[in-house]
């Protein structure tokens, strides 16, 4: 009797919620798939069309008109370089400060306005820092690679804190007392304790960060502009890589479109080469000092 | 009496006071410099602010609120209006929104709900790998791979079948609004779905459990614990993505087709508000097209400080009215160990 009362009730309705389940279920699985096709697409013709168009030349020359054939991109790598290089070199100390203040003495009104701005700055479109720019060095004293190292700089000044930030405040306060309580001054504990003991992983960070301003197109357009010739002086236009590959895009030459798919295959390999070790680092360092400590409090 | 009669105590007397070393000196040192580096960062923002608005006042004056009603943008007759800028971007930034925003929900929801373990981390990091790649990229391989393909398959079948609405008519060239539109939409895929599963992370474990207990399918306890709960978060998601779809730059100016204008059909070539800069402003020739240029750069990014205000704001109300024992749990600073707040060095005690 009771049995049968429960067959009946997995009845019509109950078969459609499964149904609806299953549909949805599949559903879901169907749209993530959809996501993931677009980055394997790009993927595949980015290296499709790069590898044919990639060789010893596009490393070591420059670029040739349309017609002469051959020709390179050594200027706008080592340009890239340059501008990156000069952006770094101040931003990475600029930043992990920020990031060590917005973590350390992160009850400060300094530190919430600050938290702010850096929410507001990342997701601030990176041409309007170049505008900024722009209007703060370029009409003064002309188009430069500092102009442009001062675009990068900007761009990467916030993603630098915010990532210095998290990674400081995965390590436990008691490693911050214990420093203090041996009567270290504070800023030694910052700096001799807690800084290297995360120091691998601010370096990913890092890493991540200028792979995030190698591709960086927007603001480099009228900042540092563009060049034909290799880097003679700082306070020249000089070419990067990504300007280069959208002026050789437009050009509507067959020989340029292929160098700029070689450039792109360039930018993208170097991106993902970051990217991934980055992870795999992570991923793999299982003696971790921080989820060592983490354990520790367990 | 006694004691100081005693000679040690006597001798001390005479001796020289030593200083008290001042240990907090490098402390405070080390947190003004911080402090420093912090404040010029928060200053060099709104002198950004400062500067743009500087920059683009003369447009303002001279054209007025004219500016964003007049939809004539021509460098020759000294007549510029933002309206077809605004127009080609909202436009896009739309359809984008259409396009992406139920794809990252689903994969937000399949990723951190459904997916087995071996699944999720290839995948996920594939989606976090489309946020690596740079827009130039992007605009690339739209322009070469993405607009033809839209032309010849899409496009045709679009205005052969659905020539009766008036989105779809008109020659299709591939470039175009609906092609910036589309790779936008795959642009803001990442941002949406990661912000999405930080959502739903929020919401406790036992809210699922609740729902399974009662004997809920999976996709109803998906619907009634898990989207019914961060609907908040989703929108501020939303936002976030729109707050990017509008400021993006390189890659629609390589797909839109570049001619400000308006028009109806989305196979028409347009101009968005940040295509225009990448187009025109270091070949600005005049002060009064400089000027319209940095209004609408102006624009652009108060637009985007707004949007994104709202969606912090949106995100933020999400994670902290979350309801549930273990999300306070996990929020409350007391699961981490006491806190150090008390202990900011700051040159003088903190007073509570």
């Amino acid at each position: 009797m009771k049995a049968k009362q429960v067959i009946w009730s997995y009845s019509l309705g109950d078969r459609w919620r499964k149904w609806l389940n299953f549909f949805m279920l599949s559903c879901l699985f169907l749209l993530s798939v959809i996501a993931a096709v677009p980055f394997l697409f790009i993927i595949y013709y980015v290296f499709d069309k790069g590898v044919s168009a990639i060789n010893w030349d596009f490393f070591t020359q420059l670029p040739k008109p349309p017609g002469e054939g051959g020709g390179g991109m050594s200027n706008a790598l080592i340009g890239s370089a340059v501008v990156v290089g000069m952006a770094s070199v101040v931003g990475i100390p600029w930043g992990m400060g920020m990031g060590v203040y917005l973590s350390e003495y992160k009850s400060t009104k300094t530190a919430k306005i600050l938290r702010f701005v850096i929410d507001l700055l990342i997701s601030a479109p990176s041409i309007v820092v170049g505008i900024f720019i722009y209007g703060l060095i370029v009409i003064r004293y002309g188009f430069s690679s500092y102009a442009g190292a001062a675009a990068l700089l900007l761009i990467m000044l916030p993603v630098v804190a915010r990532g210095t930030e998290e990674i400081l405040k995965m390590i436990p306060n008691h490693i911050r007392e214990a420093g203090l309580a041996l009567g270290i001054p504070r800023w030694k504990v910052i700096t001799r304790i807690l800084i290297p003991s995360v120091l691998s992983m601010c370096v990913t960070v890092i890493m991540l960060a200028i792979a995030r301003i190698a591709g960086e197109t927007a603001p480099l357009l009228f900042t540092s502009l563009g060049n034909q010739y290799h880097i003679r002086s700082l306070s020249e236009p000089i070419a990067t890589l990504p300007v280069q590959i959208y002026e050789f895009a437009n050009t509507g030459f067959e020989q340029m479109e292929q160098q700029a798919w070689a450039g792109a295959m360039v930018l993208v390999f170097f991106v993902f080469f970051i990217n991934f070790f980055t992870r795999l680092f992570l991923f793999f360092r299982k003696k971790d000092r921080v989820g060592f400590y983490s354990k520790m409090r367990k | 009496m006694i004691e100081k009669l005693n000679p040690i105590f006597v001798f001390s007397f005479f001796k020289k006071k030593e200083k008290k070393k001042d240990i907090h000196a490098q402390d405070r040192f080390f947190y003004f410099f911080l402090k420093a580096l912090s404040w010029s960062l928060i200053f060099l923002f709104f002198y950004m602010l400062f500067v743009i608005f500087q920059m683009s006042w003369p447009a303002f004056s001279h054209f007025g609120m004219n500016f964003f009603v007049n939809a004539d943008w021509n460098s020759w007759t000294q007549s510029f209006g933002a309206l077809s800028l605004v127009y080609g971007t909202v436009v896009t930034s739309i359809l984008a929104l259409l396009l992406a925003v139920p794809v990252s929900v689903g994969v937000a929801l399949f990723l951190s709900e459904l997916a087995p373990n071996w699944l999720a981390k290839p995948l996920s990091f594939i989606v976090e790998m489309l946020a690596a790649v740079p827009s130039i990229v992007y605009g690339l391989w739209g322009l070469f791979v993405l607009a033809p393909l839209l032309r010849d398959y899409i496009q045709a079948f679009l205005s052969k079948y659905f020539h009766f609405l008036p989105f779809f008519q008109g020659p299709y060239y591939g470039v175009g609004m609906m092609c910036g539109g589309v790779i936008l939409a795959i642009m803001i895929i990442p941002t949406i779905s990661s912000v999405c599963r930080e959502v739903f992370r929020t919401i406790p474990k036992s809210n699922r459990e609740a729902v399974l207990g009662l004997g809920a399918t999976r996709w109803e306890m998906l619907k009634i614990a898990v989207l019914r709960g961060s609907s908040t978060g989703i929108i501020g998601a939303v936002i976030m993505g729109l707050g990017r779809a509008l400021g993006e730059t390189m890659a629609v100016t390589m797909v839109i087709g570049n001619a400000p204008s308006i028009k109806i059909s989305l196979f028409e070539p347009a101009q968005t508000m940040a295509s225009i800069l990448a187009n025109q402003y270091a070949e600005a020739d005049n002060e009064l097209h400089l000027a319209s240029l940095t209004a609408v750069g102006f624009t652009l990014f108060f637009l985007s400080l707004i949007i994104n205000i709202l969606a912090f704001l949106l995100v933020w109300k999400m994670k902290r009215s979350t309801t549930g024992i273990s999300s306070t749990k996990r929020f409350s600073s007391a699961s981490r160990g006491p806190s150090l707040s008390g202990l900011d060095y700051t040159g003088k005690e903190k007073k509570e």
